[in-house]
């Protein structure tokens, strides 16, 4: 049953068997385990960004594809569920049209890019979505009377999925609120999403997509038509980023150019992909859930050890707050040194 | 009489001034091995890129079973009938030997867009693959990594994919080149199989007199880029132009 759901790709090491059933348990319970606004908002960031990562790594571990549009695609589906509720009113149908358009979008565009551009070198391709990427963000931007601009959009999302649906008290230290519900929304939705991902790359199609990435000669002269493969690869990441980006704008209530579509977020995912391991799907969820954690609790642990030291020389300095990216940067080089096929790549060469 | 399979007309290629590939006419019936021969740099390498279509033609045409394949792309001729060996072994390394066999499998099975099957339960796929490893005496070796084979086993291997591919069209650039005294035999025995169970047209670009003399119904020789000789084997062998092409060299050796 289980090796079904992940499509006979089990993890192939005990220690990331465990690390993975843990981040599981942590995030399937999270709002239990974790009570409180700030770590069960947390919970969902990792929840969405394993998604993400994990749509890149299709096209980039497996496809060997160099992508940097995969925020562009992400917005799309954020703005789309942002622009129905806006437009369409509060409603669930407005939430499902709206994501199902930023999915279409997102591969309808990703197949024109990749027609144009994957023909001819992978650079091209990956300079081209550059180009879009930053295009989009501008245009967005501009178009303030449709996109609320800078400011982004706020907007309303079903009754059921905010705190002022109560079906209860507390149970657990949690609040039975509609809060609960659409934690519960974004992590079934991010759990379907990577096991559907999990079974694309196991299926056929990501076989041909590692031929290609190992050798696109001659996966095209064994007859495959590698720019079809290449350019299927590219949609079906850019709708599954897109889903990711509906799911997140359902959780934040709120989209804006810096939260779905700055640049900053491309190189997380670029991150993410790399520390956890590329072409292993499994590295998105170490990836995503180390980063996140990261980026949300560096600081405060920082401030924390920063006033332990308070005395010394140096330390306290080095270890204030606001160094925070410095850090993130070190463990970064670290990662990458110590782990150059990712933690997943890593673990799984221990056996 | 056998029909002709593949047909190349006055086809042509230039690598900067260099004509690589100077107006070839020839013609390759089903069921006939032709051996080409010519010394290095004579363009026989690139006398198949233009027929499998890695390298577009300048001019000139190619013709496969009375089909212009011209502007075709390499995936269509594939599909088509032309099968390719590679003169520098070309596989997939980091996959195992058996997915490198199973993928050529369900590239003909055109099983490529199913998205939601798992690869793993296309289990014909995979009995077919065995059975190919099987015929190049690879099957003991099917779940190792393919960058950990000795060089003789990757040639095997690049024959194995050819022969996964059972295109009409078989054209094998140099399968021994590199292979121990041992190891060649495996391969040969295999093109000769192929050649005595198949209406197939195989072009086979080797070095070894003995061999061609021993497999070839027909010898073309390629020099410069130009066709210069065509015929049956000992004639061709006995040619003025071969003993030149040769400088002597091999032919001494048989
Ligand atoms: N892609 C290429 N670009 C430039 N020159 C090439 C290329 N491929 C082959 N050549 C040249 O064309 C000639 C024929 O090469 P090739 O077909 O490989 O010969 P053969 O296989 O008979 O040894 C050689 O002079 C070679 O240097
Ligand atoms: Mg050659």
């Amino acid at each position: 049953m289980i090796v079904k759901l992940l499509s006979g790709d089990l993890p192939r090491s005990t220690v990331l068997a465990v690390i993975l059933g843990l981040v599981f348990i942590a995030l399937a319970f999270a709002p239990f385990l974790f009570p409180g606004v700030r770590s069960v908002d947390t919970a969902a960031r990792i929840c969405v960004f394993i998604v993400l990562v994990a749509s890149y790594d299709l096209m980039l571990g497996y496809g060997g594809i160099v992508s940097f549009a995969h925020t562009m695609f992400f917005g799309m589906g954020a703005y789309g569920v942002a622009l129905s509720s806006t437009n369409m009113g509060r409603g669930w149908d407005a939430m499902l049209t709206g994501s199902l358009t930023g999915a279409l979008a997102a591969a309808a565009l990703a197949f024109l890019i990749g027609l144009f551009s994957l023909r001819v070198r992978a650079i091209f391709f990956a300079m081209i979505t550059l180009a879009v990427a930053s295009a989009v963000a501008v245009l967005v931007s501009q178009l303030s009377s449709i996109t609320g601009g800078e400011d982004g959009l706020t907007y309303l999302i079903p009754r059921e999925l905010t705190p002022a649906f109560r079906f209860g008290d507390s149970f657990l230290g949690a609040n039975l609120n509609g809060r609960l519900l659409a934690y519960y929304l974004v992590f079934s939705g991010a759990l379907l999403l990577f096991l559907i991902l999990l079974r694309v790359v196991n299926s056929p199609f990501g076989r041909v997509l590692q031929a290609i990435r190992e050798n696109d000669f001659r996966a095209e002269a064994v007859g495959f038509r590698v720019v079809a493969y290449r350019t299927g690869a590219t949609c079906i990441s850019a709708a599954v980023a897109a889903l990711a980006g509906s799911l997140y704008a359902i959780w934040l209530r709120y989209v804006g150019p810096d939260t779905v579509l700055s640049f900053d977020i491309m190189i997380d995912i670029l991150l993410m992909v790399v520390i956890g391991g590329m072409g292993t799907m499994y590295g998105a969820v170490i990836g995503a859930t180390l980063l996140v954690l990261a980026q949300n609790y560096l600081q405060g642990i920082m401030g924390t050890a920063s006033r332990a030291v308070e005395g010394l020389p140096i330390l306290p300095d080095l270890l204030d707050p606001d160094r925070w990216l410095l850090w993130l940067g070190v463990l970064f080089v670290l990662s990458i040194y110590f782990f150059p096929t990712g933690v997943v790549g890593r673990l799984r060469m221990q056996r | 009489m056998s029909r002709v399979l593949l047909e190349t007309r006055d086809l042509t290629v230039r690598f900067g001034g260099h004509v690589a590939v100077d107006s070839v006419s020839c013609a390759f019936r089903s069921g006939e091995l032709t051996a080409i021969v010519g010394p290095n740099g004579a363009g026989k390498t690139t006398y198949f890129n233009l027929i499998s279509g890695q390298i577009p033609a300048a001019s000139g045409r190619v013709a496969l079973d009375g089909r212009d394949i011209t502007r075709a792309s390499v995936s269509q001729r594939t599909a088509l009938g032309i099968g390719r060996a590679f003169q520098l072994t070309n596989l997939f390394p980091n996959l195992s030997v058996l997915e490198n066999v199973r993928l050529v499998m369900q590239a003909r099975s055109k099983t490529g867009f199913r998205l939601l099957t798992m690869a793993a339960s296309l289990h014909d796929l995979t009995e077919q693959a065995e059975a190919v490893l099987a015929r190049v005496r690879l099957l003991d070796r099917a779940g190792q990594t393919v960058s950990a084979l000795s060089h003789g086993d990757q040639r095997k291997l690049e024959v194995a994919l050819l022969i996964a591919l059972d295109p009409l069209v078989y054209m094998f650039d140099e399968p021994t080149a590199g292979m121990s005294v041992d190891e060649a035999p495996v391969v040969l025995d295999l093109i000769a199989d192929l050649k005595a169970q198949t209406d197939r047209t195989i072009l086979l670009v080797e070095h070894k007199m003995d061999v061609i003399r021993s497999l070839a119904d027909r010898i073309i020789v390629l020099h410069n880029g130009a066709l210069a000789a065509d015929g049956p084997p000992a004639e061709v062998m006995a040619s003025a132009v071969v003993q030149e092409a040769y400088m002597g060299k091999d032919l001494a050796d048989v």
